[in-house]
């Protein structure tokens, strides 16, 4: 049982934060934010080009584009922070045991911002260019 | 008519876990599962056990499953469920013995959000006096009978029993929303609690379930609303 105040002055000195009240909201606002991220990728990636024709090149050029990169990310991290809250509460749900949820909680936090960083660095600090090279050294035969 | 009604048993003192009982009996249609109910304990086997007490849809006290969905035992009748009916205990809560599930943590719950008037000015000579229209804002949380029909229904209480509930959303928003109550913002904090308002997620069990008819879902948004506007 969670802790509940008995009477008025308990409930009165109770301090409370907004956290649960400002994810639920974010939970409205960034799933409408996603359907249109969402369908826009999808109308990019396959409906706008045929996906028989991607190549590394096509992708390599596109993903070089700042704006697409600013895109990706926001797509990524809300994503990320979207599904990775809607897990939390589910775990919140179902894990009875306090120290398990927490340590659940822990590994699910640890093991999303590990992804959600690997997907900005690829994004971000890998060089396509010096990649396309590395390709063509090895197909070349050097 | 000829009925055979499924009972849910469970006697702490002999069984290791809960079984089903059937029975077999001669009822009128338009008998309600308490007339049945009372049938069995009165006839056929005397160790049945049920909380019930006025029979007439007012106390609350007779909430249980009935084939598959919450209701008072008093108000459905035996013709509307046909004639295989299985009765269990409130699913969520601790069963006592039978058709008894332990109310204790409910009714934590309901007292939490400070169930009570509460206005430190005053009063005036006569009464507080009330618009028509501030009255109809909340009538249909005044017509809760704390069944626990609604929170035992309620998919996220059944996994998350620290969940506040919709019976005690429900009465929070009788005097949220009730324009000579100033204890809002109290009861506003208890509800802003991880476990309480935001794990509701609208399953619409505890509507579907309301044997007063209170359109609970509804009334627990207008509560979100209301915690929305207050706080940002």
């Amino acid at each position: 049982m969670a802790v509940r105040p008995k009477n008025l002055q308990e409930a009165r000195d109770r301090s409370r934060n907004n956290a649960e009240l400002a994810w639920w909201v974010f939970m409205r606002v960034s799933g409408l934010f996603l359907v249109f991220l969402v369908f826009a990728h999808v109308f990019v990636n396959n409906i706008l080009i045929n996906v028989a024709t991607v190549d590394y090149n096509y992708v390599a050029t596109r993903l070089a584009k700042p704006g697409v990169k600013v895109f990706d990310t926001f797509l990524l991290g809300l994503a990320m922070l979207h599904g990775v809250n809607g897990l939390r509460v589910v775990i919140g749900d179902n894990i009875r045991r306090p120290g398990l949820r927490f340590w659940v909680q822990v590994v699910l936090i640890v093991v999303s911002v590990g992804i959600f960083v690997a997907g900005v660095m690829t994004l971000w600090a890998f060089s396509y260019r010096e990649m396309g090279d590395a390709i063509r050294d090895l197909t070349s035969g050097h | 008519m000829q009925i055979s009604m499924k009972v849910r048993r469970y006697d702490p003192e002999k069984d290791a876990r809960p079984h089903w009982q059937e029975f077999n009996l001669d009822v009128a249609p338009t008998e309600r599962v308490l007339d049945v109910l009372n049938q069995i304990k009165w006839e056929l086997d005397g160790s049945l056990t049920f909380r019930r007490s006025c029979a007439h849809g007012i106390c609350g006290s007779d909430a249980m499953m009935i084939n598959g969905m919450n209701r008072l035992a008093c108000k459905i009748l035996v013709k509307d469920l046909g004639d295989k009916i299985t009765v269990e205990p409130l699913r969520g809560l601790p069963v006592l013995k039978d058709l008894i599930v332990d109310m204790e943590p409910f009714f934590d719950s309901y007292r939490a959000i400070l169930p009570y008037f509460i206005n430190d000015d005053p009063p005036p000579p006569r009464e507080r006096l009330q618009s028509v229209e501030d009255r109809a804002r909340f009538d249909d949380t005044t017509k809760c009978i704390l069944c626990a029909a609604c929170t035992t229904s309620c998919p996220v209480f059944w996994t998350n029993g620290r969940y506040i509930g919709p019976a005690a959303i429900v009465n929070a928003h009788r005097f949220i929303f009730d324009s000579r109550d100033e204890g809002s913002a109290a009861r506003l904090r208890v509800l802003n609690d991880a476990n309480g308002l935001w794990r509701c997620r609208t399953a619409y069990n505890c509507t579907e379930a309301c044997p007063r008819g209170i359109p609970i879902t509804k009334v627990i948004e207008e509560t979100k609303r209301e915690l929305i506007w207050q706080r940002m």
